[in-house]
């Protein structure tokens, strides 16, 4: 079969499985503008900036056209440039346009395509009654801040919540000029089925849903001279934060995050990828009892705060098949809290404060959840103090002054920086489930793990299934990422359609990588995070949990018979 | 810790407070629910069963249909034909195209206000009349023109004047006090 191809502003441009013309005209090199397209959710063609003329001066929408073969098309004539700019100043009009105290300022697509196009005047302005700031704010979720009078109704966060998330929390209510994108009765996103994965945020171009900022009250931690600020890096924070600073996206920044972090004053700081470790010795300690026991299986991991929330929205029955293990997060709060409370372990009378920076916007919620009070049943206190995402945290180091590319690399403290390779995989889906199987597996050499990596555990797909052998059976195991995948599994489990020994669920899709917590990204980047995880495992001489030396005398020192109070949960649903 | 939750006072949006009777819209549901494109005639019908789309009546045909809250909400407030709060006995349908525009549908609108004491869109605190703004009723030759609808059926009143559109308020009200 000959080549296609397409004739862009005069030159020929080949293409093959390319699903419409923009993705073509992207792959020539010109970066066509756009507010609602996303290659992972579906065309809704609403923002019209991707329109392009065809050789008969019509306009078309490039996103939702497919290329054809010897199709003409321009993608800069006067027409064209003058009906982008009209879309945008149109969008201006309407706009809350405070950009210097905005938290999306800078970051923001709305922002910066005015100033590509080099908006400088709205003549449809506030005295017109355009401009929209009758709405309030909604602070109500722990996770994400919706403000409406920043939204430019592009439709991205209804998609990625109803097609991605299967949760449809938000659509769009009212009409014409009304037109809003809100809860169900325009009720506080909190009292909804949310479930704070935080993916709206991950795709909104303005600031109309962002992370829910809480970089001053770890400031004020940092400030405190009677605090002893402890903070733990989840693993996937490590390969996002340095595309803040414009590093390549992917490259493991973990040394340069804790000397970042030493000098902006946080007291120690520690890996999640160590509890990572512990996680993965008590949820298939649980795993095998379940298997010798018959107990009731699948047995579905827990780690991930919007999947337990979405678990109990849409299937509290399954509440009992949930590991009983807290996330990395709650197990590093409550074992450090405990190690902090021994008067051998003070080093003086200050209150220890443990921040998470994480690259999740749910992490937030579960923090705030009364089941993660282990060690605060005298204070009152909750486990982890503090979560930041990725995104605050480069905020952080902005603020600070902070020459992040001119660090010096530092390594983080121990004992509680220590981890395997099994534990800093937890960031990328199919990363807990591998961990798992180096824990399951009888031999622990090279080549048994290389193995593996190619049973069909790794990969960014959204649902994975495999089979490994385990002593005389064979287990299936199946990895899902992204709400609708996982309802899809479910539906199949329930049915009897399909059986698993074990899923892993990541609400997000492609995992943690993808957070909504983590600079937003494209599929491209998301494999670079990927990547870059698993790199950091190839580079770490201890593969699986039980190698790390400090899980035993933890074990021994610390947890000692209160394995069950400081690592495991039963979420209180009502 | 969690039976202290479980009192009536209870303001979570849960169904466990719920005491609408659900069996004429679950024959509704029934009937529609496999039907592509089938929400906005099962809000109608809903509708037609309970005066006005409840917090209540959404969740449950949610729950049924598997459509999200949201998307039904958004359904609902983006038809002017649906409304989320209950109506008065008698819904007073103003006529506002641009016959009656002409002819004064404006004065009409402000003696049905003081009259009654509210505004397009809401309820006189005696819940007896609801007043709706409306886009032409089609009879243009009484114009000004207003239809009342209740349980009685539907009545037009063509040729308002301010006077005589206060006559017919106070007939119904005083018919109601019997």
């Amino acid at each position: 079969m000959s080549q296609n191809y397409m004739i862009i502003n005069g030159e020929k441009v080949p293409y093959t499985d390319e699903r419409n013309i923009l993705e073509v005209v992207r792959k020539a090199g010109i970066d066509l503008p756009t507010f609602c397209y996303y290659s992972d959710l579906s065309i809704y063609g609403a923002c019209r900036m991707c329109i392009v003329e065809d050789n008969r001066g019509g306009i078309i929408t490039s996103c939702s056209t497919p290329p054809k073969n010897g199709m003409e098309i321009k993608t800069n004539t006067p027409k064209l440039h003058k009906h982008r700019k009209l879309i945008l100043k149109l969008l201006l009009s309407s706009h809350c346009r405070e950009c210097t105290t905005c938290s999306k300022s800078g970051d923001c697509r709305l922002q910066d395509l005015a100033r590509r196009f080099g908006i400088q005047q709205i003549k449809f302005d506030k005295t017109q009654k355009a401009y929209k700031d009758e709405y309030t704010i909604d602070r109500s979720s722990p996770s994400i801040t919706r403000d409406p009078n920043k939204c430019i109704q592009c439709g991205d966060c209804v998609r990625m919540c109803s097609e991605n998330q299967n949760v449809g929390a938000i659509d769009f209510a009212l009409r014409g000029y009304e037109l809003m994108v809100c809860p169900a009765f325009d009720d506080p996103i909190a009292e909804t089925d949310c479930v704070n994965c935080g993916q709206c945020a991950a795709v909104c171009p303005t600031a109309a849903i962002v992370v829910n900022n809480q970089v001053e009250e770890a400031w004020k931690a940092i400030y405190d001279k009677n605090k002893r600020v402890v903070v733990q890096i989840a693993p996937a924070v490590r390969v996002a934060l340095g595309e803040e600073f414009d590093l390549p996206p992917g490259e493991s920044v973990m040394p340069l995050i804790v000397a970042a972090m030493r000098k902006i004053g946080f007291d120690e700081i520690y890996d999640t990828s160590f509890s990572a470790d512990l996680t993965v010795i008590e949820e298939s300690n649980e795993f095998l009892e379940k298997l010798k026991s018959g107990a009731k299986l699948p047995l579905f991991t827990s780690c991930c705060p919007g999947w337990i929330k979405y678990v109990e929205n849409r299937h509290p029955d399954l509440l009992p098949q949930i590991s009983s293990c807290k996330s990395p997060m709650g197990m590093f709060s409550s074992v450090f809290k405990e190690y902090a409370s021994k008067p051998e372990n003070k080093m003086d009378d200050r209150e220890t404060f443990v921040i998470a920076i994480m690259p999740c916007t749910a992490k937030k919620y579960e923090a705030s959840r009364e089941e993660f009070k282990t060690n605060g049943k005298v204070d009152g206190k909750y486990d982890t103090d503090l979560v930041l995402t990725t995104q605050e945290l480069a905020n952080m180091i902005w603020e600070a002054g902070v020459e992040f590319n001119e660090l010096v690399p530092e390594a983080s403290d121990m004992p509680f920086g220590m981890y395997s390779g099994a534990g800093v995989i937890f960031g990328v889906t199919g990363g807990v489930t591998e961990a798992v199987i180096r824990r399951l597996v009888p031999t622990k050499d090279h080549t048994t793990f290389n193995n593996i990596t190619y049973s069909g555990v790794r990969g960014l797909e959204g649902v994975k299934v495999f089979e490994i052998p385990y002593g005389d059976r064979t287990l299936k195991l199946a990895v899902v990422s992204g709400l609708k995948n996982t309802e899809e599994l479910i539906q199949k489990v329930k049915s009897g359609e399909e059986h698993y020994d074990f899923i892993e669920v990541m609400a997000c899709p492609t995992g943690c990588i993808g957070g909504g917590g983590q600079p937003q990204s494209s599929r491209e980047t998301k494999t670079l995070r990927a990547q870059g995880l698993y790199s950091t495992d190839k580079m770490t001489r201890i593969k699986h949990s039980d190698a790390n030396p400090i899980i035993e005398p933890i074990y021994k020192d610390i947890i000692k018979d209160k394995a069950h109070e400081l690592l495991h949960v039963h979420y209180n649903h009502k | 810790m969690q039976s202290q939750k479980e009192t009536k006072n209870c303001t979570c949006t849960c169904s466990c407070n719920d005491d609408t009777d659900y069996y004429a819209l679950d024959e509704i549901l029934a009937e529609y629910k496999d039907m592509q494109g089938n929400l906005i005639i099962i809000l109608q019908k809903a509708q037609e069963i309970y005066g006005y789309l409840s917090r209540e009546v959404i969740r449950h045909i949610s729950q049924v249909t598997g459509y999200t809250q949201a998307k039904i909400y958004g359904v609902a407030t983006f038809y002017t034909q649906f409304r989320l709060a209950p109506i008065g006995k008698n819904l007073i349908m103003l006529c506002q195209g641009t016959a009656c525009h002409v002819n004064g549908s404006k004065d009409i609108e402000e003696a049905i206000c003081s009259e009654l004491n509210i505004q397009d869109g809401e309820t006189t605190e005696d819940g007896l009349f609801t007043l709706n703004n409306v886009a032409c009723l089609g009879c243009c030759s009484l114009a000004p023109v207003m239809m009342i609808s209740s349980s009685e059926g539907e009545e037009t009143y063509g040729k308002l004047t301010k006077d005589s559109v206060k006559e017919i308020l106070k007939k119904i009200k005083a018919e109601a006090e019997k």
